[in-house]
């Protein structure tokens, strides 16, 4: 028995005059998972989003939401809710007539539609706020209305487009805890639109990765960072070592390779399809590489010279000079050993895992 | 240096002259509408209310007065009604001919009155219509919508989109959204179109003279009795009831939108 998709994004397309702002994109959402559109600003996610919530409508294509065709269905017959960028809170409304706002509709009765406002500012942790205007709430209050707001409709599906951008550093890493917390708590759907590559790998269960208006790839978080399919993929999230490479050549479900300086490595596919291993490209997260201290051994060695250093508190960043490659290499290494000590243009010997090479397309 | 003038000085002498030799005249109407003599000329002779007190037995002007209240409130409304669709459209559609529909509505700004009120006598006479208080208001829509809209889309402009979605998203259909967002988040703007469109209508003149037809407004009641010397004080003064009524309404207006400004404004 197959299980039907939360939602389903079959073919979509979308263009505003001749530029195509979402191409022929694929995506199957299953219920009660975290899933996150992840990409650069104007690579179509919040379009995509937006489309979901019934704002914006396909070129061509579809989608569905619990096996239903949405075409057609304006946003206020969808079972979804949507987290807006600004929040969108009525400033003429307090905050227990916001929460209120679409339980109206439903005409529940007083008592019921009071005690589901109390219950919904409790799980956003606003219970003393009802009275409170909608213009007078800083922006983490906000954010938190607009939470209560949506989920009180209880949707089955709540969209999220860039909840946390508009919040300060400290805040948005607690907001980011509390809303997968909340996300495993009721255990609807969530998808969440944003730019921040950590947001999404802490808080996801999936995520499509996004670019100019095709998805590069859907994975779990740990997949998508360890084994990105593509070059704009490992480049999106975090560092990533590009090497130059000679006789590149896959088969069956592993490739091998000859990287200058490096030495002759093998690597495994993961299951991801190089069509065309002449544009492939390898790489390694500069977290993968170490440095040899000295009195130690190590094998496999590299030996480079360090080109530059950059400190970042915990760890220090080293570009290395290899010869025969022509990016130097990055190496982030914790500064326990003095890492953070080692001079510019001295000598450095660094390991590396076999495994840790990964193959993508370029 | 020294010898030049201080460019400062310069300019807010200039700026004094400016604004006197423009309210000046203004404030003579009032001035002579108290002075007990039937001749507006200096030296004044004495207080009185004479004037005043002689337009409230005058039938003719106060039919004039009710003419111009109709006319003025249905303009006034009917132009905001008008006004909140076109800046709907302005502002959160994009459309084939959207300039050049704007450009339209703006036309009868830089248009000559006279022009549209000639224009407007030969066509409404031509589709056979009678010229009433009616005719009337059509011509100050014609006039009054230009600034409902200009007033209108800086009120949409004034909050988000997302507002209106959200309440879409919340359930609400598009007629529940206009009556529980739009319209409060547009209140505002709302009583200041109201409130300057009345007072565009109450004073207008050309539009009135050739389209009311025998039912004449304040304007018109008043150019008609300027040909009797005699009329003239009781003119001055049904002037400065006018002018101050002017003020009133849009000082209101300015007030109530500062103040519904800065309770609406959203916190950054």
């Amino acid at each position: 028995m197959t299980v039907t998709p939360m939602i389903e994004i079959r073919n979509v397309d979308k263009s505003f005059g001749l530029f195509r702002a979402l191409d022929t994109l694929n995506a199957s959402i299953r219920e009660g998972e975290f899933f996150s559109l992840l990409g650069p600003s104007g690579c179509g996610k919040t379009t995509l989003l937006r489309m979901i919530g019934g704002f914006d409508n396909p070129s061509s294509g579809e989608i569905l939401i619990g096996g239903k065709s949405m075409a057609g269905i304006p946003p206020n017959l969808r079972p979804t809710n949507m987290v807006f960028q600004s929040y969108a809170i009525f400033p003429h409304l307090n905050v227990s007539e916001n929460v209120a706002y679409g339980l109206k509709r439903l005409r529940l009765g007083r008592d019921e539609e009071q005690s589901r406002v109390r219950q919904a500012l409790e799980q956003v942790e606003l219970s003393k706020l009802g009275p409170r205007m909608g213009n007078q709430l800083s922006g983490g209050q906000r954010q938190r209305v607009a939470l209560a707001r949506a989920l009180v409709m209880r949707p089955k599906v709540l969209l999220l487009d860039e909840p946390l951008s508009a919040l300060d550093k400290k805040l948005r890493e607690q907001m980011q805890v509390e809303l997968r917390h909340l996300q495993r708590q009721i255990g609807i759907t969530f998808v969440l639109v944003t730019h921040d590559q950590y947001e999404a790998l802490s808080m996801s269960d999936r995520i499509a990765v996004m670019f100019e208006g095709r998805i590069a790839q859907i994975a779990e978080p740990k997949e998508i960072y360890q084994n990105p399919a593509t070059r704009q993929v490992a480049d999106f999230l975090g560092g990533m070592n590009f090497l130059t490479s000679s006789e590149l050549a896959v088969n069956g479900k592993s490739f091998t390779a000859t990287l200058p300086g490096i030495g002759d490595i093998t690597g495994h596919l993961a299951g991801k399809a190089i069509p065309d291993p002449a544009s492939a490209i390898i790489g390694i997260r500069p977290e993968r590489l170490r440095i040899v201290w000295e009195g130690e051994t190590a094998d496999p060695i590299i030996t480079g010279k360090v080109v530059d250093r950059n400190y970042f508190g915990e760890v220090t960043s080293l570009a290395v000079g290899i010869k025969g490659q022509t990016q130097h290499l990055s190496v982030v290494e914790t500064n326990d050993f003095g890492a953070d000590d080692i001079p510019v243009g001295s000598d450095v010997r660094i390991t590396y895992d076999r495994d840790a090479f990964v193959i993508m397309q370029g | 240096m020294r010898f030049l003038p201080n460019p400062r000085r310069l300019l807010s002498t200039y700026v004094i002259v400016y604004v006197a030799i423009l309210y000046f005249p203004v404030l003579l109407l009032p001035v002579f509408s108290f002075n007990d003599s039937a001749t507006p000329k200096l030296p004044l002779v004495g207080f009185t209310f004479r004037w005043y007190e002689s337009l409230s037995g005058n039938a003719a002007m106060q039919g004039a007065a009710w003419n111009s209240l109709i006319v003025g409130v249905s303009a006034a409304f009917l132009s905001t009604v008008l006004g909140i669709c076109a800046a709907r459209a302005i502002t959160r559609h994009r459309f084939r001919g959207k300039a050049a529909a704007s450009s339209l509505i703006m036309a009868p700004l830089i248009l000559p009155e006279i022009i549209i009120a000639i224009s407007l006598l030969v066509v409404l006479l031509g589709l056979g219509l009678q010229l009433s208080l009616i005719t009337v208001i059509l011509g100050h829509l014609l006039i009054c919508v230009p600034y409902s809209v200009t007033v209108l889309v800086s009120g949409f402009e004034g909050f988000d989109p997302s507002m209106e979605e959200a309440s879409r998203d919340l359930g609400e259909t598009a007629f529940g959204t206009l009556r529980r967002v739009t319209l409060p988040m547009l209140m505002p703007s709302i009583v200041s179109s109201l409130l300057v469109t009345f007072t565009i209508s109450l004073d207008e003149f050309i539009l009135a003279f050739f389209l009311s037809g025998t039912e004449p407004t304040l304007p018109v009641y008043i150019w008609g009795q300027l040909r009797f010397a005699a009329k003239l004080p009781n003119v001055l003064a049904l002037g400065s009831i006018l002018i101050a009524a002017s003020l009133v309404l849009l000082t209101a207006a300015e007030l109530f939108r500062r103040r519904a400004e800065r309770k609406m404004a959203v916190r950054p």
